[in-house]
């Protein structure tokens, strides 16, 4: 190939024009791919609020419930479970709940509206899973202590108290998710709605 | 008929390097003549392909992708679709055979230093590979859409939630395609399993070949056949691969086949190491199986994830791990390539990292007990230890270089226990400190004192014994 004749510094210019205009058309292109990944329209209207019967809730007992695709639990607390919450503060990762996800009228010790009803995302902040819940005397099946009451993650070995606080030494990060919710009347819960829209 | 024969080749290489391509890489493609058993692997890795492709193209014929169909399409090969339960068996049985195949092809690759001599990018290529084939085994876990396919991929898809600084939440978002694994997810992850992964699989198989004889194979005396050549330029120590090894490699296949055929006739689910029995429920979104394991071929990487206390450690960690391996051909510079040359203490090392990894497979199967998880973070000590070592005996080092390194890793063993310290299992936590202490008092400190670490003069020549 004979040069001569050739300017170099213009064949140089327009070979980088093309290349810049290129590879900005290429990432123009990427975007509908990249984009037609994140949740639909669909996906997102899926999110709508439930409301949930807990008039027949058995005191120590739980229903799950689905919301945006996620199981929400609705636990009845006992009155010696809320009493015993405050006293074993020293072996959690975070007792005041500074750094985990709850609505500002959750961030309580009880990290409840109603101190009774505990109302909780079902996902362990780990990886995922849905933990186990561990009634007092279950213990053993989870080689825990018999008399230990909480929530087991049988995944990874994340343990978290009867406010879904999450104990120290579990890969677990912070504590469970409390979702917006608000109390309709005494015996019907809405997930999904938030407390301070609307009567509490 | 002869004639008509080579009319008809003729012919083609007019148009197409048909006898160029076939001599290049069969009949002219001269490997070494002492290839042993561990050399069946290639070729074998290959035959499981070909298996997953033919099965895989035949379910997906009948399967369905979507929340609400998918577990029953399954159902239905099973039962209705003729002859579906034995295509799906061998395609259920395939992907545990191709992690046997390609994890005893990898063990080969790193006893004989098959990556050594200009062959990094042929181990890069592998490790890309072996990559590839770690995501098309996931995705096609959710597709039956079972309790194990459901919550597994909610946890791995969970992993890159451990990024910090909200990238990692958004970014599980878009994997998912929803606030959950869901209808989305399994639709996107049926196209990439049957459609994207298999042609980047496909594509770096020929590339890794490529690559393979462009330097021509390594052998299990290490020694470079191409070095050597008589008058006609062809190696001496050489063969060509048609005949000799294409016959040879038939016969792993038959035998690979009737193992093969064993398990997918008598023992399909291979008392729940290759299907799990959750997966025979269908995925409910509300409730995890108590016990959640991945399959075997994921589980050394799951223990060391499971181990470590702290979510983004563990993400790291176990991302550490697999990228420790993609880096062998830098860590490992040892001149001698072959283990049968190398130090007692190298083919210690050797089978030492292979048990560790295999007891991290195990563990990773087993309920997280005190005494599992405590075993998990030694056995994940010891793991990446092998890459401190295989670094350190990379070149001739002082003493003082060993004394070091020593130092080194035993503040770096005591800063993670003290870390991680947990009065409640202190005793456990001294005691098995032992295990990492003892591997490097024997790795680091023998080589100094004793001539254990000497290795033995490589032959010019392939030698039989």
């Amino acid at each position: 190939m004979s040069y001569a004749g050739v300017s170099r510094g213009r064949r140089r210019f327009l070979t980088g024009t093309v290349t810049v205009v290129g590879a900005v058309g290429t990432v123009f292109t990427a975007v509908p791919f990249v984009l037609s990944w994140q949740p639909s329209e669909r996906a997102r209207a899926l999110g709508a609020p439930v409301q949930v019967d807990i008039g027949k809730l058995e005191p120590g007992s739980r229903v799950i419930v689905k919301w945006q695709g996620k199981p929400v639990w609705i636990v009845r607390r006992t009155r010696d479970v809320l009493e015993e919450l405050p006293a074993h503060d020293g072996q959690l990762r975070d007792p005041s709940s500074n750094e985990s996800i709850q609505p500002a009228y959750a961030r309580n010790e009880v990290r409840a509206l109603k101190p009774e009803y505990l109302v909780l995302v079902g996902i362990c902040t780990h990886l995922g899973c849905s933990p186990q819940y561990v009634r007092a005397g279950q213990g053993g099946q989870f080689n825990l202590p018999a008399g230990w009451r909480g929530f087991f993650c049988p995944c990874h070995g994340s343990k978290f108290d009867l406010a879904g606080r999450v104990y120290q030494g579990v890969p677990a990060p912070t504590n469970l998710t409390v979702p917006p919710y608000r109390f309709i009347s005494d015996s019907l819960v809405e997930i999904g709605a938030d407390a301070t829209q609307g009567a509490a | 008929m002869k004639m008509m024969w080579c009319g008809l080749v003729g012919w083609i290489d007019d148009r197409f390097p048909l006898t160029e391509l076939w001599n290049e890489h069969l009949a002219k493609y001269y490997a070494p003549k002492n290839f042993n058993f561990w050399y069946y692997f290639g070729s074998l890795a290959i035959l499981v392909l070909v298996i997953q492709l033919l099965s895989g193209i035949w379910l997906a014929m009948s399967y369905k992708p979507a929340a609400d169909l998918a577990f029953g399409s399954v159902e239905y090969i099973m039962r209705e679709v003729n002859w579906g339960w034995l295509i799906r068996y061998m395609h259920s049985t395939g992907a545990s055979f191709f992690f046997i195949v390609v994890y005893l092809h990898m063990f080969r690759g790193l006893i004989y230093g098959s990556y050594k001599g200009k062959r990094e990018l042929i181990w890069l290529l592998g490790m890309g590979i072996y990559l590839v084939l770690m995501a098309e085994a996931f995705m096609g876990y959710l597709l039956p859409w079972g309790q194990m396919s459901f919550w597994g991929a909610q946890v791995i898809i969970s992993l890159f939630g451990a990024i910090p600084f909200g990238i990692g939440d958004a970014l599980a978002l878009w994997i998912r395609g929803d606030y959950v694994v869901s209808d989305a997810t399994l639709n996107r992850f049926f196209a990439l399993h049957v459609v994207a992964l298999p042609l980047a699989l496909l594509g770096l198989v020929v590339f890794h070949i490529m690559a393979l004889h462009q330097i021509g194979s390594n052998n299990p005396d290490g020694v470079e056949i191409k070095s050597n050549k008589d008058e006609d330029g062809i190696p001496r120590d050489g063969i060509p691969f048609h005949p000799y090894y294409t016959v040879k490699d038939l016969k792993g296949a038959v035998v690979f086949l009737f193992l093969f055929a064993i398990v997918v006739f008598f023992i399909p689910e291979f008392g729940g190491w290759f299907l799990e029995s959750d997966n025979f429920e269908p995925a409910n979104p509300l409730k995890t199986p108590a016990h959640i394991v991945p399959l075997w071929y994921f589980t050394p990487f799951y223990a060391i994830l499971r181990a470590i206390p702290n979510k983004l450690t563990g993400v790291i960690a176990m991302g550490l791990a697999i990228f420790m391996l993609f880096v062998l051909p830098w860590l490992d510079r040892h001149p001698v390539k072959s283990i049968r040359y190398r130090s007692a203490l190298f083919k210690l090392l050797v089978m030492l990292f292979a048990v560790t990894f295999v007891v991290l497979g195990y563990l990773g199967t087993r309920v997280p007990t005190a005494l599992y998880s405590e075993l998990g973070i030694r056995m994940g000590e010891l793991y990446f230890s092998f890459f401190i070592i295989m670094w350190v005996y990379g070149q001739d080092r002082r003493p003082a270089f060993y004394f070091n390194t020593f130092l080194v890793v035993l503040v770096a063993l005591l800063c993670i226990d003290w870390i991680r310290y947990d009065p409640s299992k202190g005793a456990l936590m001294w005691k098995s400190l032992l295990m990492p202490l003892v591997y490097h008092v024997v790795f680091l400190l023998a080589p100094v004192f004793t001539s254990l670490n000497e290795s033995r003069p490589v032959p010019e020549r392939v030698v039989f014994k």
